[in-house]
């Protein structure tokens, strides 16, 4: 028994020992994730942003991720665990964890947290989003010139701002250069039932849609447009596999620069408190490689449209805009403000249908 | 094609699960024992027929393998609460959790996977017939089976000797025991048809009505199944149109939103959980009705040796 124990006091005391040489502590980071890390969409990117810290800072971090923490109470509890448990930074990363991540917050002044695609901040509390409604514009510009139904398809998620921005870009983009393009949108009032995002794409196509957007998580909706010969765009990552024909692009979210810029201010102690909402610029929001599917000429045309966004002469909100009551938006030439547009909550006018809310 | 057929196909595609579902927890709850696990077993049956059929080519073998993940996981449910005697709804929302898991584990290597659609089955000159055709004989072999089995079930049930023992071990285990039948070795059969039928309806989700893997995809229709026995008063008709129902509703408000028919979207979504309890409140109203259907033992653990 006491040999045992001093082979135990020693390999502790060797232990010690290395975590001496070893020098700090790694810094912790945890993530929340709402969905399960194989979605293929949203949460899998997320991921891949955690994977991208990881191999920048090696052994210098520790990272946590708890997946399919739905939004809401259960919320509240992970989050504050992952604060009791040390962690040093917190990514919460879904809209709905917008309430909790503040009460947690609130507990824990020392702990840094980000709250993906909200609008509250504290001091302790920084939002980030991307701005993928420039990534919208550009897949409903080639959208619009896709359809030969002038039927577009369009499966969203929630009502909230980022998707009702979403909605808004794809159709006045796709309005642009087809005037007579309509879009139906359907809510699934999910952000993941692979079921029921296939169910809403057949209703889609059934109703003559021949091309599909997306604004949930799994690759469903495009796996339909490839077994029925239609053409549809990835969401959140590479969907190809899922649809070799259909996928004409995808709009990729990358979220590891970002990642490991925030990480690295917190191992230096720079972190503060702010608002980040970058886009194609920037390079959180990517366009995957256009599908030779797609005629040359429009695949120039939506290449053009990326390009003046990242270069900053073209705003996908640029006046005149209606909203859909015929109400004025924006004047001729002037772009929308991000404050209107982190809150939008109305559609724009050609939108049909009326905004759950 | 007309777009009510289109609509009426869509809805025998979104409710094929929920029937294999539902189906094999009446016989379950016929017996006398509450699984609350479907959605475990449903989930590993989607994985399984998924791996199969990507790795092997073969529909069939993913729906043999979907079986035999749903049978193995009632298998242990039933070790666990027949013979363990451990609590039936506690083991029922484990097997749960610990079903999304194994599949979530087993599923990682398939992430990005995709197989075809299972095609199907085109009957000469009857799938041809306008209106009928597309309708009744022109669609994939699962739901062919979804509805042999809803009608093997209610023969089994009320016109055979096996079906009678069965009921009777569900009515009054103990009157059952007395006579001389072994209680546990019915049950363990019936939970075994139950997983095997669980797993079949996760296998549809991931091999016909999506195509495809995603983690934790059956989304809680394992739970609306387990509402649609008690719809169905225990009756295998009324299960299948009890699902059905709940499929056609969750079908048409997606055309209805479709059409931009000017209702808010979140009702919509409501709309088939809200038509699920209407009905049971309506049916568990009529309480002599609710209680002659009911299997008297439901839930309640039988010790053999007393």
């Amino acid at each position: 028994m006491t040999k045992l124990l001093k082979l135990f006091t020693g390999c502790l005391a060797v232990l010690v020992l290395m975590a001496g040489v070893a020098k700090a502590e790694p810094t912790k980071v945890g993530f929340v994730y709402v969905g399960p890390t194989g979605d293929h969409g949203w949460t899998y990117e997320h991921d891949q942003g955690r994977l991208a810290v990881e191999k920048a800072f090696g052994d210098k971090v520790k990272t946590t991720y708890v997946e399919n923490v739905s939004e809401g109470p259960d919320a509240e509890r992970v989050i504050q665990q992952l604060a009791r448990s040390g962690h040093d930074i917190i990514f919460t990363t879904s809209f709905g964890y917008m309430n909790p991540t503040l009460k947690v917050a609130k507990r824990f002044p020392k702990v840094k947290f980000e709250h993906a695609t909200g609008f509250k901040r504290a001091d302790n509390v920084s939002t980030y989003s991307a701005r993928f409604y420039e990534g919208r514009h550009v897949i409903g510009l080639i959208a619009g010139k896709m359809t030969k139904s002038n039927v577009v398809g369009y499966i969203a998620s929630f009502p909230i701002p980022e998707v009702v921005r979403g909605i808004n870009a794809a159709y006045l983009a796709a309005k642009n250069v087809n005037p007579a393009v309509k879009f139906k949108v359907i809510w699934v009032s999910t952000w993941l039932d692979p079921g029921k995002e296939a169910d809403a794409a057949k209703a889609l196509i059934d109703q003559g849609a021949d091309v599909l957007m997306q604004h949930t998580d799994s690759p469903a909706a495009i796996k339909i447009a490839e077994e029925k010969g239609i053409v549809a765009f990835g969401q959140a990552s590479n969907m190809k596999s899922f649809g070799p024909t259909a996928q004409l692009t995808s709009i990729i979210d990358n979220w590891g620069p970002y990642y490991i810029d925030r990480v690295q201010a917190v191992m230096d102690g720079t972190w503060e408190s702010k608002d980040t909402w970058d886009g194609i610029a920037p390079g959180m929001v990517g366009i995957l490689e256009f599908s030779d599917r797609i005629p040359a000429d429009v695949r120039k045309m939506a290449g053009d449209a990326r390009d003046a966004i990242v270069a900053g002469t073209l705003h996908p909100f640029t006046g005149p805009i209606n909203k859909q009551d015929g109400s004025l938006w924006l004047a001729a030439g002037e772009t929308a403000d991000d404050g209107t547009l982190a809150g939008m909550n109305f559609y724009v006018e050609g939108v049909e249908g009326s905004l759950p809310n | 094609m007309d777009l009510t057929i289109l609509i009426l196909q869509g809805i025998i595609v979104a409710a094929t699960p929920l029937v294999f579902a539902a189906i094999g927890e009446l016989v379950v709850e016929r017996a006398g024992v509450l699984n609350l696990g479907i959605e475990g077993m449903m989930i590993l049956g989607a994985i399984a027929g998924f791996a199969v059929t990507y790795d092997t080519g073969s529909f069939l073998a993913g729906v043999i393998a979907a079986a035999f993940a749903g049978a193995i996981a009632a298998l242990l449910f039933g070790v666990l609460t027949q013979v363990l005697m451990a609590n039936q709804v506690a083991t029922g929302l484990a097997l749960t959790i610990f079903g999304l898991g194994i599949a979530a584990l087993w599923g990682q290597a398939y992430s990005g996977a995709s197989t075809d659609a299972l095609d199907a089955i085109h009957i000469y000159l009857l799938s041809d017939i306008p209106i009928i055709g597309p309708l009744l004989f022109s669609h994939d072999p699962l739901v062919y089976l979804s509805i042999i089995l809803v009608v093997g079930v209610s023969w089994f049930l009320n016109k055979t000797r096996a079906g009678l023992i069965l009921r009777a071990v569900g009515d009054n285990h103990d009157a059952a025991h007395a006579i001389g039948y072994s209680v546990v070795g019915v049950r363990m059969m019936a939970l075994i048809f139950g997983g095997m039928c669980a797993g079949i309806g996760g296998a549809y989700l991931s091999l016909v009505q999506t195509p495809l893997w995603v983690e934790n995809m059956t989304a809680g229709r394992g739970w609306i199944a387990l509402a649609i026995v008690v719809f169905a008063a225990w009756r295998p008709g009324w299960a299948l149109l009890g699902a059905y129902l709940f499929g056609g509703v969750t079908v048409i408000q997606l055309h209805i939103q479709g059409f931009g028919v000017d209702i808010d979207a979140q009702l919509l979504s409501m709309l088939p959980y809200i038509v699920t309890i209407v009905v049971l409140v309506v049916i568990s109203r009529d309480k002599i009705r609710a209680k002659l259907n009911a299997p008297a033992c439901l839930g309640k653990p039988f010790f053999g040796s007393s």
